[in-house]
């Protein structure tokens, strides 16, 4: 199971460089971050070697952004010594450690919107001519070189907003670059991103390596760390617990990561399939921008059943789901659950008729961060018996039905009346999860039920799921990752465009899968894959957009 | 995974022969090379091509993350209102010291006594203290007074004084609980006072029924003028900040212009005031007519309990807070964020028209055009102070009472210049919308960690550092 690029070994005299090896060797020894009585960090050991990826595998939680903190001269280590090629350094701050060749990537990137890439990348180190004024020259062709060196395929001229979030991680990575950084930390880079971008990024990562940097890869994404890693460094609970090879199973890095055996697969019977209750019939969404975002949708889901809706995304997921909802205003077309006609209804009205709801975004949508447990546990029940009478709300029931919900779903807290903006990203689905399980379903919609979520949180999700499923309601799942398509859905929907390329069993392929994510149609898939399987073995013509997946099946 | 490790340098070294300027997504793509492998496999790649390229990815994420940043600026103002109390009153403290510095640099008698101070230095700590101890005279208690009534009075113009403010305040804090910034109180007073005036001495109607009838006429007047910004909001997407500064100059000359007519000029006056109240109009006197306080303030006390109730207890409340806090999270759960916007603006306006009604209906027993004040205007400190929660209005509100009822006993007195109770106002503010300062100052900051923006923070220890060699 060799999953990394061997070009690696071999590419540097075929490619353009302006460095052929690394120069830096970063060394962390016995680094301990404690904040008051919590130990963020344990007497931490890490040796980053020059021109390897290095990533840095670890639960949410973990210490792994406060070690890259205290690399990058944002925290003082409580104890232990960082090494730059054997000698010991100390950051004060982060400019010592852009002056040391250290770069970061932020997780949430440092850029201001309404700038320019140019101007960006010039801040706080900006090149002047004559009379102080500003040359922006000299970095638009420093950004030129690194972008045309590396493939970036960005403008320096473009306005930073403007730009997708790919790009902008792109921008963060030249700034890095420009100052001659040769230790590229990436915090979650890809936590924000596409599976597109994501290979994208991947990609980039693989010629920097080849360039001779180091990489600093955190994440807790085992499918990306093992197709980017040389050497893995798990951590959990703030200790070292073990170097990995990429060539680890799954399971091993995410038993190592979480402390107990976890397991990636999903057990499920098969469906036992109802009567149809949710038809969808010409569903139609057209955008501001007159497009039709959602194009004459059709689909059923049966009681007791996993339709999973796959696509790239962007491709009119996120407006089918609004309009289920009734928050979409230029919804046309029909969707009856039982009978009852629910497009035109109002939120309320859908979320009375049955419908439980899990929104892509959590935090934007799914819950109000300052307020408590109890009160994010009801927020759509607020108004309901046995929580208020009239317009008076029950304060005791409310929190009786919040310490409930905490136990049975896991939600780890101190408190109920803490504020659900403290907790985790797991904890904080297990909050919305809770919620909208709570009542009788007709219907049970989840949007990226999983995402940013760790492995042990992961795989509390899908046995929620999947119980709901079992206790006979309809169920559909919105996803990125065809990873969890695969191991939840019944039957696949694939979305292009906004329309509907085809409804396939989840015994699908991933290149069909792929393909079809690529908007072509079900049988022609089939054809091309089969036809590829015969004449070659390689996918060399399923190119990264649908392809990547298919590659890295494990 | 033998498979994966072939196309990988193949694809590397097309990208770097036949395009080593072109974009990644071209890159990926098999281009010329690929086209010429098979007919079939680049249809399907040009397809592929489209969905790496521009059309997918960029669409939902950067709305989402612009999304968060209009959050991001109303989330300061969220720091700044619901910020914690004990900046609130650390910033009261730090207001009443400088002003206190103020007024004794500014004080030729101050200047006059130091100049002995070693020989009699009880003089000149009597002169820096003597106005705020007129100012507490004035305010709290007046020990200098005749008898009881005399000693009390103080008190009781306090509460008088704060209950307009208490009012309004409770009306711009329960706006920004649903995440509005009403900074039209003034309008909404001026409405309030306009609508109860006219039921106050255009209608006769009997004892008891009377002001009750007062009373609702002004909550509907400034309710109206409330719930249209809540309209406009709600319906068209105006800014609340925008239509209430608007509507307050829209209210305050429609008053002047009213005040003019036959149906509200004091027939006989030349004057823009309105006639008199009936009695039957007027807020009973708590405590006997040497005294101005009056039921209104009792009005005051049971409408922080209602808002209290409101915000915490009822099912409104939740809605307002949901959509203040998280408007789009408020949504999906079904709450109506429009229909929010507009009730909580007519209650946030209903709650000013009391502040009118205090003013016609208590004090001044008549319209004018300077009905209103600057009530409108400081019951948004009032508002800021009290954290925008009802009960820390209310002592907020009894505190700006002080200060003015005092500052007239102070200017009296002492001859210090009542406008140095705006600057502590003032001061209070500038300190509130600073709580890193407040803290600063008093020594609380949390020193556990540096933030992100490590470089200011290295760079301030450094000039501490410098400072203190030199």
């Amino acid at each position: 199971m060799i999953t990394r690029c061997p070009a690696a070994d071999n590419a540097p005299d075929q490619i353009h460089t302006h460095r052929l090896v690394g120069v830096l060797k970063l060394e962390l020894r016995g680094i301990t971050k404690r904040f008051g009585s919590l130990i963020a960090n344990d007497h931490i050991d890490l040796v980053v070697e020059p021109g390897q990826v290095h990533c840095l595998l670890g639960e949410n939680g973990a210490g792994k952004s406060t070690l890259m903190n205290v690399l990058y001269g944002l925290y003082d280590p409580t104890e232990g010594e960082i090494l730059i090629d054997g000698k010991p350094v100390v950051f004060k701050d982060p400019g010592q450690a852009m002056a040391a060749g250290i770069g970061m990537v932020h997780q949430h990137f440092m850029l201001i919107p309404v700038f320019t890439v140019a101007e960006n990348v010039a801040l706080g180190n900006e090149a002047t001519k004559a009379a102080g004024l500003l040359n922006l020259e000299s970095t638009r062709r420093k950004i030129r070189q690194i972008s045309e060196q590396y493939g970036f395929d960005v403008d320096p001229d473009a306005v930073v907003e403007d730009l997708p979030v790919g790009v902008q991680q792109r921008v963060e990575i030249i700034k890095a670059l420009v100052r001659d950084a040769e230790v590229l930390i990436l915090d979650e880079p890809t936590a924000v991103l596409t599976p597109q971008e994501t290979d994208e990024l991947l990609d980039i990562i693989r010629q920097l390596k080849r360039d001779g940097k180091s990489i600093v890869f955190i994440s807790h994404k085992l499918r990306e760390v093992k197709d980017i890693s040389d050497t893995i460094t798990v951590i959990r609970r703030g200790k070292v617990v073990g170097q990995a090879e990429p060539t680890a199973s799954p399971t091993e890095l995410a038993s190592a990561m979480v402390g107990r055996a976890v397991s990636l697969t999903l057990d499920k019977a098969p469906a036992k399939t109802g009567e149809v209750t949710f038809k969808v019939r010409h569903l139609t969404v057209i955008d501001h921008n007159s497009q039709h975002v959602v194009d004459d949708l059709s689909f059923d889901i049966a009681k007791g059943e996993v339709l999973a809706i796959a696509g790239v995304q962007g491709n009119g997921q996120t407006e089918l789901t609004e309009a289920i909802l009734g928050v979409q205003p230029h919804a046309s077309g029909s969707i009856t659950l039982d009978g009852e006609e629910l497009l035109g209804r109002s939120v309320k009205h859908v979320l009375g008729a049955g419908v439980g709801f899990v929104p892509e975004d959590r935090t934007l949508d799914g819950l109000v961060g300052t307020f408590s447990i109890s009160e994010n546990m009801i927020l759509d029940l607020y108004d309901k018996a046995p929580f208020a009478r009239g317009v008076g709300m029950k304060p005791g029931v409310i929190a009786d039905n919040a310490a409930k919900k905490v136990e049975e779903f896991d939600v780890r807290t101190p408190s109920v009346s803490a504020a659900v903006g403290t907790l985790s990203g797991g904890n904080q689905q297990k909050v919305v999860l809770a919620r909208e399980l709570s009542r009788p379903l007709r219907l049970f919609i989840a949007s990226q039920p999983t995402r940013g979520l760790d492995v042990g949180s992961i795989e509390f999700v899908h046995k929620r799921v999947i119980a709901e499923r079992d206790h006979g309601t309809p169920v559909m799942i919105v996803s990125t990752e065809l990873d969890e398509v695969m191991q939840l859905a019944d039957r696949i929907a694939v979305l292009y465009r906004g329309r509907l390329v085809g409804i396939v069993p989840a015994t699908t392929s991933r290149d069909v899968l792929g393909l079809m994510m690529a908007g072509v149609p079900a049988n022609e898939a089939e054809a091309s894959v089969a036809a590829h399987s015969d004449s070659r073995p390689t996918p060399a013509a399923v190119p990264d957009a649908a392809g990547r997946e298919g590659e890295t099946h494990v | 995974m033998s498979e994966k490790t072939t196309p990988e340098p193949a694809a590397q070294a097309r990208k770097h022969a036949t395009d080593p300027a072109g974009p990644p997504k071209a890159a990926q793509s098999p281009s010329g090379a690929d086209a010429a492998d098979a007919v079939l496999d680049t249809a399907e790649s040009d397809v592929v091509l489209d969905a790496a390229g521009g059309q997918i990815p960029p669409s939902a994420v950067p709305a989402a993350t612009q999304r968060r940043n209009l959050d991001g600026g109303a989330s300061v103002l969220r720091q700044i209102f619901a910020g914690n109390a004990m900046v609130s009153v650390l910033s009261v403290l730090l207001a009443i010291v400088l002003g206190g510095i103020l007024m004794a640099v500014t004080n030729p008698k101050v200047a006059a006594t130091a100049g002995y101070f070693f020989a009699l230095p009880g003089d000149l700590l009597t002169e820096v203290f003597r106005p705020y101890t007129a100012l507490v005279q004035g305010s709290i208690f007046n020990w200098a007074g005749a008898d009881l009534a005399a000693q009390l009075y103080p008190i009781t113009e306090t509460l008088t004084v704060a209950t307009p403010l208490i009012c309004a305040g409770l009306g711009v804090a329960l706006a920004f609980r649903a995440g509005l910034f009403n900074i039209g109180a003034q309008g909404q007073i001026i409405f309030g006072a306009l609508f109860g005036a006219y039921a106050g001495f255009a209608w006769h109607l009997p004892v008891g029924l009377h002001l009750v009838v007062v009373i609702l006429a002004g909550l509907v007047g400034g309710a109206i003028w409330g719930g249209v910004v809540g309209l406009l909001k709600a319906r068209t997407g105006a800014h609340e900040v925008i239509v209430t500064i608007m509507l307050n100059y829209i209210a305050n000359f429609l008053l002047l212009f009213l005040l003019t007519t036959p149906a509200f000029q004091r027939r006989g006056s030349t004057n823009p005031i309105s006639p008199f109240l009936d009695s039957s109009a007027l807020f009973p006197g708590l405590l006997g007519p040497q005294f101005r306080l009056h039921a209104g303030f009792i009005v005051a006390i049971l409408a922080t309990a209602f808002v209290w109730w409101l915000l915490n207890r009822s099912t409104i409340g939740f809605e307002f807070r949901a959509v203040g806090a998280n408007p789009s999270a408020a949504r999906t759960a079904g709450i109506n964020v429009s229909r929010s916007t507009i009730v909580v603006m007519a209650i946030a306006g209903a709650l000013a028209g009391l502040a009118g009604i205090a003013q016609v209906s208590g004090t001044e027993k008549y319209l004018s055009g300077g009905v209103a004040a600057s009530i409108g205007f400081d019951a948004i400190t009032v508002a800021l102070l009290g954290r925008s929660t009802p009960w820390g209005t209310f002592f907020a509100g009894l505190l700006f009472g002080a200060f003015r009822a005092g500052g007239v006993a102070m200017q009296a007195q002492t001859q210090t210049p009542i406008d140095i109770v705006l600057v502590i106002q003032s001061l209070i503010v500038l300190f509130i919308a600073a709580p890193p300062l407040v803290r600063a100052i008093f020594g609380l900051n949390p020193r556990k960690k540096k933030s992100t923006r490590g470089s200011t923070a290295a760079s301030t220890a450094g000039g501490v550092k410098s400072g203190a060699a030199a």
